[in-house]
């Protein structure tokens, strides 16, 4: 049994522990909001670089695929882009992500390497010894698209000297405060035909009617355009990832708050008790001396 | 009869507006855009995109991107466009001094680091050369 005064400190730093994941909960709330802001941005470049490729893809009499939109006879090598947080006090938001990805890369069964967004993934593949060629870490909150894009170029230019042949992103979607979802989705090669439903949801009736001249060329503008459009992709998947993680620790800090709020009451009735129990104790020998006394004196006289 | 003109970056809408011309700095040369121009795609190289409305003109700097042209508008998909009234001259300034310093201290020139230190070089001249070139007041159409 600890002493009154123990048990006091004890509640007093637990209170103080609940203050700050109570400010750590807030923050994130404001965190969650800027980056889901910042990934709506993204979409009116998204979608119209997207209609662009449809359309120059589609075009008929071309000889060969562009070199980012052809399947390889055979993948032999895979690149994950990772994303993962560079902080921890997240709950199990890096350990669901890095989990799932592993386990999808062993069923899909092709030997993989791996670039990782954010110090957690990076450490845990590290540690399971995976193969890491590149890292990025320490990326501000809300990055600007120019801090994300050499990512983009480095998949690219893997994919394009045959170092690897399909290249996956891996990341956190954001869908709502309390539910954000593991998921891969491949980047390259890229398949314009294989999104069909979106293609409908998006396409205006304009860009796919008209005869269209192209300065250069189709194939330059696909060369400028894909490039552009891996980068992005890869943007707005790290803005989700962390939409999610600011989610995910507001929640593990909600958690937090409210198991500490939880034990401050514990501990407070604890401590009154063993208060009460004292002054109690106090009593019975203040009055057990006075009767003592009171008994002396009679005895005297 | 207006044009509806679109700048857009990765992170955001740079400018939207009707205007009577656009004029863009394609691979292929300088192009005005009029209204009801023939369908066109086009990649863009580093230069200056300027917009007319009503005699006033508005210009962007633009590193890079592709446009697409359609008789009644003009999307610009465009990398690290801004407008020249928003650039931080001192910024850029100190952009140009580091570039520069970067590239004299780099001797292989196949590098992707010294690539990216001339990228960097070009860009902040591009954005040096702009603003003070179209801050003054002076309009000239075109250019980059």
């Amino acid at each position: 049994m600890p002493s009154i005064r123990e048990m006091r400190l004890r509640i007093r730093s637990i209170k103080n522990l609940a203050q700050v994941t109570r400010a750590l909960e807030t923050v994130s709330a404001s965190k969650v909001r800027k980056a889901i802001q910042a990934n709506e941005q993204t979409r009116p470049y998204a979608k119209k670089a997207w209609e662009v490729l449809v359309h120059l893809s589609r075009q008929p009499g071309r000889k060969s695929l562009h070199p980012l939109l052809a399947d390889r006879e055979e993948a032999k090598k895979d690149l994950v882009v990772l994303v993962t947080s560079d902080r921890g006090l997240a709950g199990a938001y890096n350990v669901n992500i890095v989990r799932h990805t592993l386990i999808a890369m062993r069923e899909h069964d092709v030997p993989a390497v791996f670039v990782t967004v954010g110090r957690k993934g990076r450490d845990m593949l590290i540690r399971r010894r995976r193969p890491v060629i590149a890292e990025f870490s320490g990326l501000p909150v809300n990055p600007s698209f120019s801090v994300c894009a050499p990512i983009g170029k480095l998949v690219v230019d893997e994919y394009l000297k045959g170092y690897v042949d399909e290249v996956f992103i891996a990341y956190t979607e954001f869908i709502s405060m309390l539910k954000q979802e593991p998921v891969i989705r491949r980047l390259l090669p890229l398949k314009p035909e294989e999104e069909e439903a979106t293609i409908q949801q998006i396409r205006s009736a304009s860009i796919s009617t008209r005869v269209f001249s192209y300065e250069p060329g189709a194939e330059e503008l696909l060369d400028e355009i894909i490039p552009r459009f891996t980068a992005l992709q890869i943007y707005q998947a790290i803005l989700s990832a962390q939409a999610s993680e600011h989610a995910a620790r507001m929640v593990a800090m909600r958690n937090a708050t409210d198991s500490a709020k939880e034990l401050v009451g514990v501990l407070q009735i604890e401590y009154n008790k063993a208060r009460q129990a004292s002054i109690t104790n106090d009593i019975l020998d203040i009055t057990g001396g006075a009767e003592a006394l009171a008994q002396a004196m009679a005895e005297r006289e | 009869m207006p044009i509806h003109c679109e700048i857009i970056s990765q992170d955001r809408i740079v400018y939207q507006d009707d205007v009577d011309i656009v004029v863009l700095p394609g691979v292929e040369g300088v192009m005005g855009i009029l209204p009801n121009h023939a369908p066109l795609l086009t990649t863009l190289k580093y230069g200056i995109i300027t917009v007319r409305k009503k005699g006033e003109e508005q210009y962007f700097t633009v590193a890079g991107g592709v446009a697409e042209v359609l008789p009644e508008e003009v999307v610009i998909l465009a990398d690290a466009a801004e407008n020249v009234m928003e650039i931080n001259l001192a910024r850029a300034e100190e952009a140009r001094r580091r570039a520069e310093e970067l590239l004299s201290k780099i001797s292989d020139v196949d590098t992707d680091e010294y690539l990216a230190a001339q990228a960097a070089l070009r860009r902040s001249t591009l954005r040096i050369s702009a603003a003070q070139r179209y801050r003054s007041g002076q309009t000239r159409i075109g250019g980059g």
